[in-house]
C-alpha cells in the first residue's frame, strides 16, 4: 500500500465528508453530473470540482454516452482505503498491546534494580 | 507467562460514545504513574505508538501547558503518518488532555482526554478523542486515522462489495 505524502492521493480524498456523500451515490449506480447535483443537493461546479478529485486518484471513472458523461465507482482504487480503516482496532490493539510489553519489561528492569 | 510479556493482549474496546467522539479503553497490570509516563516520554512512545503499522521517527513531547508534541511515524508502505497538537492538561498521574491534528487533514483539530484510573494495582487507561463534528470524526474514521467503526466503514465495505 505505497503512496506518498501528498493530499491528492486515495486517502485524502475521502477524508472530505461531500465527496465521500458522493462516493455513497455513486456506490448505488453510475450517475450523470446532473443526478449527482440533484441528489447531493451542491451546486454543479461543487460537484464537478469533487469529481476531478476523485477521478485523480482514480476513485471514480467515466464513460461518455453521447454527450453524456456517466460516472461510477472504481472499486479496486478504494480497496486500500477500506483496508486501511478496518484496521483501526486491530491497530490501536496492537499498539496498546506493545505498550503492556513494554511496561511489563519496565516494571521487571524496575524489580531487578531494587533487588541487592 | 513471561515476567516481560503484557497479559491483557487483544483487550482494547472501541466505542463511539457519541456522534463526535470515538473511546478507547484498555487495562494495564501497572501503576498509573508508568503507564502515564509511557505517554508522555519520547523514548518509551517511540517503543510502543508504531504498533504494527511502522515504525516511529519522531516523539516530540512538550510537556507543560500550550507545550507542543508530535509523533511521527514511517508506515509499513514507506509513507509519512504524522500527528501534533498542544498539551492542555497535565494532571500526572491522572489526567492528560491535548489538542490532536493528523497533520493530512490539518483543518479537523481534535481534542483528546486521555486518564489513568488505578485500582488494586490494574491502571485502567480511557482515551477519548472529541472532534469538531461528526462529518470530521466520520472523515478521520474514513482517512484511516480512526477505522472499523459503523457509517463511514459501512458505506465503504458496501461500495468494494459492489464494485469489486
Amino acid at each position: 500500500m505505497a503512496r506518498t505524502p501528498t493530499t491528492t492521493d486515495a486517502f485524502s480524498a475521502v477524508a472530505e465528508g461531500s465527496r465521500r456523500e458522493l462516493l455513497d451515490v455513486l456506490g448505488t449506480g453510475e450517475a450523470t453530473v446532473n443526478d449527482l447535483v440533484q441528489r447531493l443537493g451542491l451546486s454543479q461546479p461543487q460537484v464537478s470540482k469533487h469529481l476531478a478529485v476523485l477521478r485523480a486518484v482514480r476513485l471514480v471513472s467515466v464513460r461518455a454516452e453521447g454527450r453524456r458523461r456517466w460516472y461510477r465507482v472504481n472499486g479496486p482504487a478504494l480497496q486500500p482505503v477500506y483496508e486501511w480503516a478496518r484496521s483501526f482496532e486491530s491497530t490501536w490493539n496492537t499498539r496498546l498491546d506493545r505498550l503492556d510489553d513494554v511496561l511489563a519489561e519496565l516494571q521487571a528492569k524496575e524489580k531487578k534494580e531494587r533487588q541487592p | 507467562m513471561n515476567s516481560t510479556t503484557g497479559n491483557r493482549h487483544g483487550s482494547a474496546v472501541v466505542t463511539l460514545p457519541s456522534d463526535d467522539e470515538i473511546l478507547i479503553t484498555r487495562a494495564f497490570d501497572a501503576p498509573a504513574e508508568l503507564v502515564f509516563d509511557a505517554w508522555t516520554t519520547p523514548d518509551i512512545v517511540k517503543r510502543w505508538w508504531g504498533g504494527d503499522r511502522g515504525e516511529v521517527t519522531e516523539a516530540q513531547v512538550d510537556l507543560w501547558i500550550g507545550g507542543r508534541w508530535r509523533w511521527v511515524m514511517t508506515a509499513n508502505g514507506g509513507f509519512e503518518v504524522a500527528f501534533s497538537g498542544e498539551y492542555h492538561e497535565i494532571d500526572r498521574p491522572h489526567r492528560l488532555v491535548k489538542t490532536e491534528v493528523f497533520e493530512l487533514v490539518p483543518d479537523a483539530e481534535a481534542v483528546s482526554t486521555t486518564t489513568f484510573e488505578e485500582a488494586d494495582g490494574v491502571t485502567t487507561t480511557r482515551i477519548l478523542i472529541r472532534y469538531p463534528s461528526q462529518q470530521h470524526r466520520d472523515a478521520a474514521i474514513a482517512s484511516g486515522m480512526e477505522g472499523g467503526l459503523q457509517v463511514a466503514l459501512d458505506h465503504l465495505e458496501e461500495l468494494v462489495r459492489q464494485t469489486v
